[in-house]
């Protein structure tokens, strides 16, 4: 009995059943006016747009990227501190290798100050990080921390179990819930529908998102990644608008459960407190930061050497429109820097950093007009 | 940051990327001769005076790997680039550059093998050149294979063919250029197993997978699919894989090209390895498959012909040639459309 992951994967991208799921789609769609679905995960936007999946959706059903990449929601600030720090107290930075690509406030990402005269080495992994620091006693290292709630916890976890004296860490992590809070009830953001984040999720679970669907319901969604997860959740949402009975309800429920991955939250909140916490291109949201606890001041480079908490929005660089990409006002298209000034080899805009990016996963799949049109 | 004026492992991958590179430097210099099929082409060989040239270089890394080594892949792929514009095989001029303190076992490993393919491709080495050069100027191994050929025995046939379908035709060869709406896309078999499979054995990223190199010189699909006729053009889907392959004879042709995710024929363990590895299968490159464009009306009859070969036996109609738009588009799985694009370089790089 069961099934193992190869027919799983077919499964769940099985034709016959997509094309059952898109008709039903269709049929709901003549329902309603208008609809806006927002999902926030880098990977849901790589799905809809490699499957092809907004090709599949009737004019009036519109899915939108949000704020869903780490490295297109950092605060320019930060790089801006963690490179002249690394210049001043000459550290060598330990930096996934997107985020060295993102652009400060300065103009600059890591990757362009190197020549500046600091060492830059790109990790995998915070494992990767300590087992750098650990060989090379002689060197001062700084580990980037930026992520979500997916990647803070192994952070964390490497904290609590004792790192080398001679690495320190700057936290940029943000916790995904509260930017769904901020989403529902931001006055210049029109949703309908949100497909919650799957990998997020199956970390903190649904518990932490119930306040804010409280706060004013809407259709909630958390789903899965492979095609007829994301067409399911299109469907449910769809379902829910149609009822005018709005729930919080989870497609994804091979992996997402109420409570989530107690472990790893628990961890995470040994080291980490929550502040308020800047994200680029939309501003402050209230408890997103992840900052570490007074006891970890001894690792906490924001402590040690006094950096600025970032909290005015940063801004992006000129003529770029990431900001309203990221919440999901525009698409990538209706950027003027889009695949022409700014593209996949030589970003401008933090979502052409990452393969997180919706302009960056636009890009890659060449969608140069309105997407689904060929 | 400006990037350093240097050649880059990209220049070399066979994306866009490389493209740009031979345009700017390599044609700048070495266009002009004229030829019947010239340089300037970028097809897979040359036609000078009715004789076919190839040149080709091998630096795979590692040299020996699952189902094949770099003496068998240098005679299938400077073979399969001649079959392919319309040619036949006939002999070998090798040049091996060797590091000082390789394995004379390693060597003859690698010559038998050279060997053994040119046996079964119908072709001899008939003259070539060894070097040494000092341990550290490369890393253990370079074969360069070119090759001449001659006019298929079927050929004009298959060409005939064509021209009753078409009402006439403006070409001697099987080039790049030729496709047109309604031609249809044969793909001969299973791709990505060469790329995993080297990728599988390569130093710091090795992993536990049943996937050989298809490595094979295409003689006897070549050979099959002339006879039956009807064949518009043939390219071996190497460096930037189908995706490159593609986006080439759409941009030469100036037609747009549609294909269908479910008909590509990929192993599982080859898209469970691409799931893994973050790597897109249609990128990935091939040494024992080719790509197929016939006239509609002959698709059905010349994949049979195919599918009773060998290497064959797994081939697919995996999509058509169409004027409703200029690029390459893919119906997927789940039937939604999505352009694919061609690849910047292939991800894998020293794979041939």
């Amino acid at each position: 009995m069961g099934l193992d992951l190869k027919d799983i994967l077919k499964l769940y991208r099985d034709p016959i059943l997509a094309r059952r799921i898109v008709d039903k789609i269709w049929e709901y769609s003549k329902k309603v006016d208008k609809v806006m679905i927002m999902h926030v995960c880098g990977t849901h936007e790589w799905t809809i747009t490699h499957y092809g999946i907004r090709s599949l959706l009737p004019d009036n059903i519109e899915v939108r990227a949000g704020p869903g990449c780490p490295v297109c929601i950092l605060p320019a600030q930060d790089i801006d501190s963690i490179i002249k720090l690394a210049l001043d107290e000459d550290l060598t930075v330990l930096s996934y290798g997107d985020v060295s690509r993102a652009k400060g406030g300065s103009g600059y990402s890591l990757e362009d100050s190197k020549a500046l005269g600091f060492d830059l080495k790109i990790v995998y992994s915070i494992q990767d990080a300590y087992e750098i620091a650990l060989s090379n006693k002689d060197r001062k290292f700084i580990f980037f921390g930026v992520g979500f709630d997916t990647t803070a916890p192994s952070t964390a976890y490497m904290i609590l179990k004792g790192v080398p004296d001679n690495l320190i860490f700057l936290s940029s992590y943000r916790y995904v819930p509260p930017s769904i809070g901020y989403i529902i009830q931001a006055e210049d953001i029109m949703v309908d529908g949100i497909i919650n984040p799957g990998h997020s999720s199956t970390v903190t679970g649904m518990a932490p998102y119930r306040k804010y669907f409280e706060s004013k319901p809407i259709p909630m969604v958390f789903s899965g990644f492979e095609p007829i997860d994301v067409l399911i959740s299109i469907y449910m949402i769809l379902r829910q608008i149609i009822s005018g009975e709005y729930r919080m309800e989870n497609e994804y429920s091979r992996s997402v459960t109420w409570d989530g991955n107690v472990k790893a939250m628990n961890t995470l909140f040994k080291v980490f407190k929550l502040l308020d916490g800047l994200w680029r291109g939309i501003g402050v949201i209230d408890g997103s930061g992840f900052e570490f606890k007074d006891e970890f001041r001894n690792i906490n480079a924001r402590y040690l050497y006094d950096l600025e908490y970032p909290n005015k929005d940063s801004h992006m660089p000129s003529g770029c429109r990431c900001a309203d990409i990221i919440k999901g006002k525009i698409t990538p298209i209706e950027c003027p820097l889009y695949m022409k000034m700014c593209r996949p080899d030589k970003p401008i805009g933090p979502c052409m950093v990452s393969i997180e990016g919706t302009c960056r996963i636009w890009a890659e799949h060449m969608i140069l007009s309105k997407a689904g049109e060929t | 940051m400006m990037d350093p004026d240097v050649v880059k492992m990209v220049h070399g991958a066979g994306g866009v990327e490389m493209q740009k590179f031979i345009k700017n430097y390599i044609l700048k210099y070495l266009s002009g001769s004229g030829a019947e099929v010239p340089l300037e082409f970028l097809d897979d060989s040359s036609v000078y005076n009715g004789v076919v040239l190839k040149s080709d270089t091998y630096t795979v890394k590692p040299i020996f790997f699952p189902g094949s080594d770099i003496g068998r892949l240098a005679v299938a792929g400077s073979v399969n680039d001649m079959l392919m514009i319309g040619a036949e095989p006939k002999a070998l001029a090798m040049g091996l550059v060797i590091e000082e303190g390789f394995p004379f076992n390693d060597l003859e490993r690698i010559l038998e093998s050279v060997s053994k393919t040119a046996s079964e491709a119908g072709v001899y080495v008939i003259t070539g050149d060894t070097k040494v050069v000092e341990k550290g100027a490369l890393d253990k191994i370079i074969i360069n294979m070119s090759g001449i050929g001659f006019r298929h025995r079927y050929l004009d046939h298959n060409i005939g063919v064509v021209a009753k379908y078409r009402g006439g035709v403006d070409f001697r060869w099987l080039l790049d250029r030729n496709i047109r709406p309604g031609d249809k896309i044969i793909l001969t078999g299973y791709i990505g197993d060469h790329a995993i499979a080297l990728l599988s054995v390569r130093e710091g990223v090795g992993f536990k997978i049943d996937i050989e190199s298809d490595a094979s010189p295409l003689n006897e699909i070549v050979d099959k699919a002339l006879e039956v006729g009807g064949v518009v053009a043939m390219k071996d889907p190497t460096r930037g894989g189908l995706a490159n392959l593609l986006n080439e004879w759409s941009d030469k042709s100036g037609y747009g090209i549609k294909i269908y995710e479910d008909k590509i024929p990929i192993r599982d363990e080859v898209r469970a390895a691409c799931g893994y590895l973050g790597l897109d299968p249609l990128e990935l490159g091939n040494e024992g498959k080719a790509v197929i464009a016939v006239v509609g009306e002959k698709a059905e009859e010349v994949l049979d012909a195919i599918r009773g070969t060998e290497l064959g036996r797994h081939a697919e109609i995996i999509g058509e040639v169409t004027d409703e738009y200029k690029f390459v588009v893919m119906e997927t799985v789940i039937g939604g459309r999505r352009i694919v694009p061609q690849p910047i370089g292939d991800p894998v790089p020293r794979i041939c």
